[in-house]
């Protein structure tokens, strides 16, 4: 019997604990400083609130963390407030969807086809400098209702992101690509499917990223000053009838739905780009 | 009978009276010139030359790719015209798709000739089989070293059964070992499958380890320079590099290639570079004058 060989016996559980504790140092190093961050903003924040701070900025109005929680209670069982919610997030839904079904197609022509980009690009390098907010009064004359120029807005707002970066991921697939899948006997119809295509992939989806971003931001902004429903709206408004916590309370619910819209477009994009996963 | 006449040699490559230019503000550049090349069926043809002779834009006018300015490409008597699963390429770069798994790489040409699913998956693995790869079917190419990388390059490129093999220094990014190794694997298929292969390198003893006949071109504009038999039997060992044969081959290859690579460098290297080359450094080693 070869005496090297011990019997091998499982680790023990304090064994196995060190062991998964060494490998994920490092992540759980970066959650506990992240949690004692958010915990000393949410401690500078309370302080400076109930001390009423006035040193440049003036906090005397502005309200306290427990004062933002109190109202969070009250209007998660206020339908006034989901309804509100609930409106922003139908409006980004519409105007990111059509964006993103508008501007991926196109960017993918455009980057396939020279003529359609020689037609099409001087017209949206002229646009796109224009903010989606500027387009609020040309929104109001175009469309008839007030829910339609809203989502216009938002369409926008994603639209160039979308479509600059599917045009710049067109612009970076690798033409040996290209030339294998041609030896392969591959024709344009499938060239384009099976290489022009996922090669953008990447592209696309930080494309969608940065436009859900910024489908937020003019939404919020569209909300502001022609709404009158939608979390922008409840913020403005709550600014009006000085319910200061309300104004705290609408800016936090913006900054976790688009937190959230985000993670769910990364979500989709581990979905549809398995080879990009570690 | 006709069984026989159907599968009678195949895949023999011509070149005739090829040139190629390109046009550039200063008119037109002359990138490969009076050239004629031929590949007969079964045989394994390597084209050397120093860098920017043009032999790479040769492989890709067989490919396909590029249209000869004047003469023409074909094979078996037919004209290339562009592009065809007819003659299988293999690139430096490996250029497998990175959003297909390895055993999608391979199935891909049997897909764009229309193969049904479960007969092509079948087809795939065997060929994958074949290169030591089937545990591997599953893994995106980025996970893949670079000689399994070009293993699957290669079956990829054999999978539609293709009459020629055109590669393009398909092992110049691989380390020395699995270089040597490689080129084993390559000798191999092409044995068992008895398919003409079209291989161009910069390296001289892969050249000569793996050809029947090796081109030399001369530097840009690029034309053949000198035709050589590599008479060395087959199969090859690795301890055949070390025949007199071979560094006969090797030497006449070397001062072939020297030439046209001083030449490529042009004339200011002659002049300064040559003389540099033999500093004197009294006695002093390199780091100290450095």
């Amino acid at each position: 019997m070869p005496a090297s060989t011990p019997p091998a016996s499982p680790p023990s559980f304090g064994t196995l604990a060190l062991r998964w504790y060494r490998l994920n140092r490092g992540g759980l190093r970066a959650t506990a400083i992240g949690i004692i961050s958010l915990l000393a903003f949410l401690l500078a924040w309370h302080l400076l609130t109930t001390y009423r701070v006035v040193f440049f900025v003036r906090f005397t109005n502005v309200p306290s963390p427990l004062a933002v929680y109190a109202s969070f209670t009250k209007a998660i069982h206020d339908p006034k407030f989901l309804l509100h919610v609930l409106l922003s997030c139908r409006r980004i839904f519409f105007g990111f969807s059509l964006a993103a079904i508008v501007a991926v197609p196109l960017g993918l022509i455009m980057g396939r086809f020279k003529l359609v980009h020689e037609i099409i690009f001087p017209v949206a390098e002229v646009l796109r400098p224009i903010p989606a907010i500027a387009w609020v009064p040309m929104a109001i004359m175009l469309w008839p209702t007030n829910e339609q120029s809203i989502v216009y807005i938002t369409f926008l707002g994603s639209f160039f992101p979308i479509l600059v970066n599917t045009l710049h991921g067109m612009s970076l697939v690798d033409p040996v690509l290209v030339r294998a899948a041609q030896c392969l006997g591959a024709q344009e119809r499938s060239i384009f499917r099976d290489v022009y295509f996922p090669a953008s992939l990447p592209h696309i989806f930080t494309g969608l990223t940065v436009g859900m971003g910024v489908a937020w931001v003019s939404l919020i902004a569209a909300e502001m000053i022609s709404g009158q429903y939608g979390i922008g709206y409840f913020t403005w408004e709550a600014y009006s009838l000085v319910q200061y916590a309300d104004i705290a309370l609408g800016m936090i619910a913006i900054g976790v739905l688009g937190l959230g819209s985000s993670m769910l477009i990364r979500g989709a994009g581990q979905l549809v780009m398995p080879w990009r996963s570690r | 009978m006709s069984e026989i006449v159907a599968k009678a040699p195949q895949g023999h490559i011509e070149v005739r009276n090829f040139s190629l230019s390109y046009d550039s503000i200063e008119g037109p550049v002359q990138a490969v010139t009076e050239t004629q090349i031929h590949v007969k069926p079964g045989e394994f043809v390597s084209i050397v030359g120093p860098s920017g002779c043009g032999k790479s834009t040769l492989l890709n006018a067989v490919a396909g790719f590029l249209k000869p300015t004047t003469g023409i490409v074909t094979v078996d008597g037919e004209k290339v015209n562009g592009p065809s699963a007819e003659r299988g390429m293999v690139f430096q770069q490996y250029s497998l798709f990175p959003w297909k798994t390895v055993r999608e790489n391979v199935e891909f040409g049997l897909k764009m000739r229309g193969m049904a699913r479960s007969q092509r998956e079948r087809a795939a693995r065997t060929l994958l089989g074949l290169a030591g790869l089937e545990a591997f079917e599953k893994h995106y190419p980025e996970k893949l070293s670079g000689g399994m990388k070009q293993r699957v390059g290669i079956v990829r490129a054999l999978a539609t059964g293709p009459k020629v093999l055109l590669l393009d220094e398909p092992f110049g990014a691989l380390d020395a070992q699995t270089r040597v190794i490689m080129q084993q694997i390559l000798t191999n298929m092409w044995q068992r499958l008895k398919i003409s292969v079209l291989f161009v390198t910069h390296d001289i003893d892969e050249a000569i380890f793996l050809s029947d006949r090796v081109y030399c071109m001369t530097a840009r504009p690029g034309s053949i320079k000198a035709e050589i038999p590599i008479p060395l039997e087959r199969p090859r060992q690795q301890s055949m590099m070390m025949s007199s044969e071979f560094l006969a081959l090797r030497r006449g290859l070397m001062s072939l290639i020297r030439e046209e690579s001083i030449k490529a460098m042009g004339g200011e290297i002659s002049d300064l570079g040559m003389q540099g080359l033999n500093i004197e450094l009294h006695g002093a080693s390199l780091a100290d004058v450095i």
